[in-house]
């Protein structure tokens, strides 16, 4: 489990989180939701190291995140995969030496064995014969597929994933999602999403906390995201004329 | 200001320590290696021996016309050709050139990797970016860099060859008699320590540039101007001072 106990960060003067409290709990899809600039890829870059919060504790498991050794530290990312907004692909190495990368660096396999788990990898994200592609050869509904591949290639204790289905045809959004929650449950992964896509979030969302101007506003999941008497969070969930449609019909 | 630069500083500082360390692969490392020595030295030989056949023969069209005294020996156009393309030309004015070609395809390469969140994809998974990306960029430049500035001696002075074949300013035996009068080794250990310290000031300080970017596309192009511009202010300052201890 990842608990976040009250967590600020500041840019300067400007305080961009807000004493967060929240947890993400294992084996399942954790999503963070709320507009953009409300403080989410903060608070995701927070989560992964990439920045570290001025206030409160970050903990895995118990134990706090920022008072990790390197080495430590160097443990636990071994342990995390991370799809980023824009995939983040090395864009000099084909698909299979992306997906293999952290095999390499990471691990001490022979090579028939990381090209085994590249295939299934591949396999699994439905990307099976794009190994010598390269990503500017891929569309970005593949790009992300490939980019999840990668994250789980060294069996991740932690995933997360920065607006996963941010610039894809709603479609393929929906098969990103189910290929996440399906990855989830079947490697047991405790996964942090990112999003601001209302189909993920009545869809994938086993626990969903909603940020609004950098504090949590609403934590909860998908069975009582519709159903909340939070202004803020309706005023999210339903701005689009389709959802409030829905909520007017029903 | 000066405490804007003060902090540059000591950025960079900070940063030249996350590059040196011990590599996570040595064998990826190595394969890194290799791959940046071919592309800096292949990448770059056409270009550097092009600019110095021209810069060789320019120096001795202009050095001939100087010395049309009946009062000064022959072999001095060769002589001063050799000084001039050695001490100086090749080592500094190929040097820039090469801050242009390699810096800003350094800088540019770092810089696009952090604008599209690949750097920090490495850091997600452990690995010290900085020194996984940089150091082999260094080291081949340090390595790579001294070799073209020698490639770049022997055609400027095959350049300066060509022309006295052409244009009969000189006899071309009183040129090579100039050129391999009073040759000392230290010259070359002047010019060997000198392009060693220009190449990891392009290198480390390119990358610098590329490696600190906040922000997009527009942020970009500014700091491949920062890099060259500093790159090769540093070099030039740096010339003046290795000159002065030197000879």
């Amino acid at each position: 489990m990842i608990e976040l106990i009250n967590v600020s960060k500041y840019f300067g003067e400007r305080q961009v989180l807000k004493s967060i409290n929240t947890c993400f709990e294992d084996g399942k899809v954790n999503l963070i939701i709320g507009r953009s600039g409300s403080g989410k890829t903060v608070m995701m870059k927070n989560l992964i190291g990439l920045l570290a919060p001025e206030e409160g504790e970050i903990l895995y498991n118990g134990r706090n995140f920022n008072h990790f050794t390197d080495k430590e530290k160097e443990s636990i990312r071994s342990e995390m995969g991370m799809v980023f907004q824009g995939s983040a692909l090395f864009d000099s190495m084909t698909i299979e030496e992306n997906v293999m990368f952290p095999l390499t660096m990471l691990t001490s396999q022979s090579w028939n064995e990381k090209i085994d788990r590249v295939n299934f990898c591949l396999k699994r994200v439905d990307l099976e014969g794009s190994n010598n592609l390269y990503p500017a050869e891929l569309s970005g509904g593949m790009k992300k597929r490939a980019a999840i591949a990668r994250a789980i290639a060294c069996n991740p204790k932690y995933l997360f994933c920065d607006e996963p289905n941010s610039g894809l045809d709603p479609k393929t959004s929906l098969l990103i999602d189910e290929l996440i929650f399906e990855i989830t449950h079947e490697f047991n992964i405790t996964t942090v999403v990112n999003t601001h896509d209302i189909n993920s979030v009545i869809t994938i969302g086993e626990t969903i906390s909603f940020i609004y101007q950098g504090n949590l506003e609403w934590r909860g999941n998908k069975d009582n995201v519709l159903t909340s008497d939070n202004e803020r969070l309706n005023d999210f969930i339903f701005a689009q004329p389709l959802t409030q449609r829905i909520r007017d019909l029903s | 200001m000066i405490k804007n630069v003060l902090e540059i500083i000591g950025e960079y500082f900070l940063f030249l320590k996350k590059v040196f360390t011990k590599p996570a692969k040595a064998s990826e490392f190595f394969r890194k290696l290799v791959d940046e020595m071919n592309a800096m030295g292949i990448g770059s030989l056409l270009i550097v021996c092009i600019v110095a056949v021209c810069m060789g023969s320019v120096i001795t069209t202009q050095t001939a016309l100087q010395i049309e005294s009946p009062w000064i020996p022959k072999w001095t156009l060769g002589f001063t050709v050799r000084t001039s393309v050695v001490m100086e030309l090749c080592p500094t004015i190929i040097t820039l050139l090469l801050v242009g070609n390699l810096g800003s395809r350094i800088t540019s390469e770092i810089g696009s990797m952090r604008v599209t969140e690949q750097i920090d994809a490495l850091e997600v998974m452990g690995i010290n970016s900085a020194s996984y990306l940089i150091l082999p960029k260094i080291i081949s430049a340090v390595i790579v860099i001294p070799m073209l500035i020698i490639i770049a001696i022997f055609f400027a002075l095959i350049g300066g060859y060509i022309t006295v074949l052409i244009t009969h300013v000189s006899s071309p035996y009183e040129y090579m008699d100039g050129l391999t009068s009073y040759f000392r080794m230290y010259d070359l250990v002047y010019v060997l320590t000198k392009t060693t310290i220009f190449a990891f000031i392009l290198s480390s300080v390119s990358s610098f540039f590329g490696y600190r970017i906040e922000g997009g596309a527009l942020e970009l192009g500014k700091a491949n101007v920062n890099g060259i511009v500093v790159s090769s202010f540093i070099i030039l300052v740096l010339n003046l001072v290795i000159t002065s201890i030197m000879l």
